[in-house]
């Protein structure tokens, strides 16, 4: 096995594919072709048994589950391989890139040493004539040689390095399929069009299939030759990319581009008063020891930026990750201190003591909807909080009930645990513990990023009705430009902790002025299907 | 994983089921000597024999429990009670001068084996069972700071935390109201922990004279006291240091099964 295996006799397929828990059926009848140069997108929401099926492709499942069915390897069933095969397979045949490149890398071995493992072991080379492959690995994927030494270490690396270092340890021993499960969801758009760019690229020259899996159908539309969307543990719909999206057959694929394009209703706001006004802030932290010792002491993370939020008005923040959107918010929300410049709130000082008056005209809805919330108090409790604020009204059960009832959730919610509840419904209790004191701010910090296409789209809905009938203004901080185009009618683009554009949405986002702005919207995936073949 | 639970459970409840009982009927009086029937063997009449005094090793071992228990759990009780409300301080006011003056502190407490803090309180006050209480008592005192600080640090960082903080509450509060209660497993699982070192702790005291003094029968005393006659009736070593075995083993394995029981990640998961 040395060399490339670029041949037509690489393909890979499955043939009613499942995989079951004890009696459970999580996936079944999956039937996929995966052939060399073709990349084959899996699409579903959270649950669908996406990356089960991957898993399994690979073997690889979590212990407990069964697969059944086949999966062919040039005519050679892999599930009935014993582990030992399985794991020269895996490696030399089949190689896999995860979600989260921070945890793919063992953080105390240099990358070239990790690349370098992967080929002693299953290619018995010499650790020199490893190292040497390690770098042209390497070299390949975007990491040359002068700027990325091999010594150095994931620590030292940004989180799209660290992805295309476990690209070059997937693609080390040239297999035959490489699998990628949400390979870009963890990055910033900017860095997500280049390791797209890079897939493909190897793909097209390396001969491999590449299987994979999104929630993203912008993502799907701009890189994938086929797709295979599935619900519930099955295959719905597949076929060629243009035709599914053009032509879906299936009402759930229907429902899902949909989702992907929906806009919510718009809500117009009359000329109002300002009610957030920030003047020059600047935040800045200590670097931590060790860091380059010809960059600045401290890291300003916030940089003398100006923001103004008028009563009812919904205005976006975008930047990628690092640079300062969410210590602005924090301080908005008067959760952390700054350095310099001023917060006004109905013309009052923001800061980290607020008196519960002033504190309680805002709200905010944090990014993880699993981490919202304490895993040990009733939901009842959980939206009752900010009460605490206000003093606790003699009818607070009622209110909370009107509350959750607000948001759409209703029956015995009350009394039940926050892990009863999805992502989707976690961040509409969220929402609701945000209103429960009729703030007039409602600080949304990537409210929405975690969840589901459909879900996601019925949160925007909702945050456009609530606007209209509770009067709210908005601060919507997030990295998604599609996200914002929605919901807002203001946005400031903010780079390494400067605002550097600003303006109603539509125009910011049509015509950009900044060579940035202009950047980030170029790297963001649009979904495009012509009205006319949507029937 | 269960059966370490269930083990653990019944050795030490064991002991405490020996403790408790030893108030209402002993086999024999602890405070009667009779030197006549000093070391016998086990028998029909003494289940476990007697020792070099004449007296019931079955009664001595029941009424030694009580001290063994009372000793470990006040200094536990002890160590949880400064230990865990210094760590939350600590994790509220974490990178603050606070925090690093109550964890060099600990760090201080802690460079000290609790057998050195013992013998500089006995130096001062004279050896008794309550000075072996405030020795493992300090003793714990760091070991729960740490313990809470760590598992507090982050439940701070948390999305939940920020919004008690919206909601308008202070550090104390949302220490008591959300890091406490999320933390308690881990705090549980090392009481039990400790309640084991703190068993052993008492005995090495009593062993070398620091802890219970005559006529209060200790586990650790009854060792020592019968090391000079192990090859003569080697029964009267082997009693106390079972009970002190079983009762570490018991209280370490249920630490362990708790562990796993009242593990958060493990219970998500199912």
């Amino acid at each position: 096995m040395t060399g490339a295996t670029v041949s037509g006799t690489g393909v890979i397929q499955t043939r009613e594919l499942g995989v079951t828990l004890g009696r459970q059926i999580l996936v079944h009848g999956v039937t996929l072709e995966l052939a060399p140069g073709r990349i084959t997108a899996l699409v579903g929401e959270s649950g669908s048994g996406k990356s089960l099926t991957a898993l399994a492709v690979a073997g690889l499942l979590p212990p407990g589950m069964a697969a059944s069915g086949e999966v062919l390897l040039q005519g050679e069933n892999l599930l009935t391989l014993p582990e030992r095969a399985l794991c020269q397979i895996r490696g030399q045949r089949i190689g896999m890139i995860f979600q989260e490149p921070m945890t793919a890398l063992n953080p105390l071995m240099s990358i070239g040493e990790q690349v370098a493992e992967v080929l002693r072991q299953h290619r018995g080379l010499e650790r020199k004539a490893a190292l040497a492959e390690a770098r042209a690995r390497l070299d390949r994927v975007g990491l040359p040689a002068p700027r990325f030494p091999l010594g150095l270490y994931p620590h030292q690396l940004s989180g799209g390095q660290r992805q295309r270092v476990a690209i070059a340890m997937a693609i080390a021993l040239r297999p035959d399929l490489l699998i990628a499960d949400e390979p870009t969801t963890a990055l910033d758009v900017t860095t997500q069009a280049r390791i797209l760019d890079l897939l493909r690229d190897l793909v097209r020259d390396e001969g491999m299939a590449l299987l994979m899996i999104t929630h993203d159908l912008a993502v799907v539309q701009g890189l994938a030759d086929e797709v295979a969307v599935m619900k519930r543990g099955s295959i719905v719909e597949q076929g060629p990319v243009a035709q599914v999206f053009a032509r879906p057959t299936q009402t759930y694929t229907r429902k899902l581009i949909d989702a992907a394009r929906h806009v919510p209703r718009l809500v117009l706001t009359g000329p109002t008063a300002p009610l957030l006004t920030v003047r020059g802030v600047i935040r800045d932290y200590p670097r931590p020891r060790g860091s380059d010792a010809t960059l600045p002491p401290r890291l300003r993370a916030v940089d003398g930026v100006d923001l103004t939020i008028h009563e009812r008005e919904s205005v976006g923040l975008v930047g990628e990750s690092g640079c300062g959107k969410s210590t602005l918010a924090r301080a908005i929300l008067g959760l952390d201190r700054v350095q310099g410049g001023s917060i006004q709130l109905d013309g009052q000082q923001v800061g980290t003591t607020l008196p519960p008056a002033l504190r309680a005209r805002m709200g905010a809805v944090f990014p993880d909807p699993f981490g919202s919330f304490d895993p040990r108090w009733t939901v009842e409790r959980l939206v009752a909080e900010p009460f605490h604020l206000t003093g606790r009204p003699a009818d607070w059960r009622g209110r909370v009930a009107e509350a959750l009832y607000d948001v759409g959730i209703t029956g015995d919610a009350m009394s039940r645990h926050i892990h009863e509840f999805s992502g989707g419904q976690r961040q509409r209790i969220a929402l609701a513990r945000a209103l429960i004191i009729r703030p007039s701010l409602i600080v949304l910090d990537e409210a929405v990023s975690a969840l589901d296409l459909r879900v996601r789209a019925q949160i925007l809905d909702l945050l456009a009705r609530l606007r209209l009938r509770h009067g709210l203004a908005y601060l919507f901080v997030s990295h998604d430009l599609g996200v914002v185009r929605q919901i807002t009618d203001r946005v400031l683009v903010m780079q390494a902790g400067r605002i550097v554009e600003e303006g109603v949405t539509a125009a910011v986002l049509e015509n950009p002025a900044h060579v940035y702005t202009r950047t980030l919207l170029a790297a963001t995936p649009r979904l495009s299907i012509r009205e006319n073949a949507h029937i | 994983m269960r059966l370490s639970l269930t083990l653990g459970a019944v050795l030490a409840g064991l002991a405490l089921l020996a403790a408790g009982f030893s108030y209402v009927w002993t086999p024999g009086d602890v405070t009667q000597i009779a030197v006549a029937q000093k070391l016998q063997p086990p028998s029909a009449a003494h289940w476990l024999g007697t020792d070099q005094l004449g007296r019931d090793m079955l009664a001595m071992v029941m009424v030694g429990a009580r001290l063994s228990i009372a000793v470990a759990l006040v200094a536990v009780g002890i160590g949880m009670g400064v230990g865990v409300p210094l760590g939350l301080w600590a994790a509220a006011r974490s990178g603050s001068w606070l925090d690093e003056a109550i964890m060099r502190g600990n760090d201080l407490v802690f460079a000290f084996p609790s057998l050195v803090i013992a013998i500089l309180i006995t130096a001062a006050l004279g050896p008794s069972a309550l000075n072996a209480i405030i020795a493992i008592g300090i003793f714990n005192i760091p070991v729960f700071a740490r313990v809470t600080r760590g598992a507090a640090l982050p439940i701070w960082t948390l999305d939940y935390i920020r919004a008690a903080r919206l909601a308008g509450k202070g550090p104390a509060r949302i220490s008591l109201q959300h890091v406490l209660p999320n933390i308690a497993n881990l705090l549980i699982v090392q009481a039990t922990i400790q309640f084991s070192l703190g068993i052993l702790a008492e005995a090495g005291l009593s062993y070398v004279g620091l802890g219970a003094q005559p006529p209060t029968p200790s586990w650790g005393r009854m060792l020592a006291e019968a090391q000079t006659m192990i090859s003569l009736a080697p029964h009267v070593a082997l009693v106390p240091g079972l009970a002190i075995l079983m009762t570490v083993l018991g209280l370490n394995l249920l630490g362990d099964g708790l562990r796993d029981a009242l593990d958060p990640r493990l219970r998500r998961r199912a």
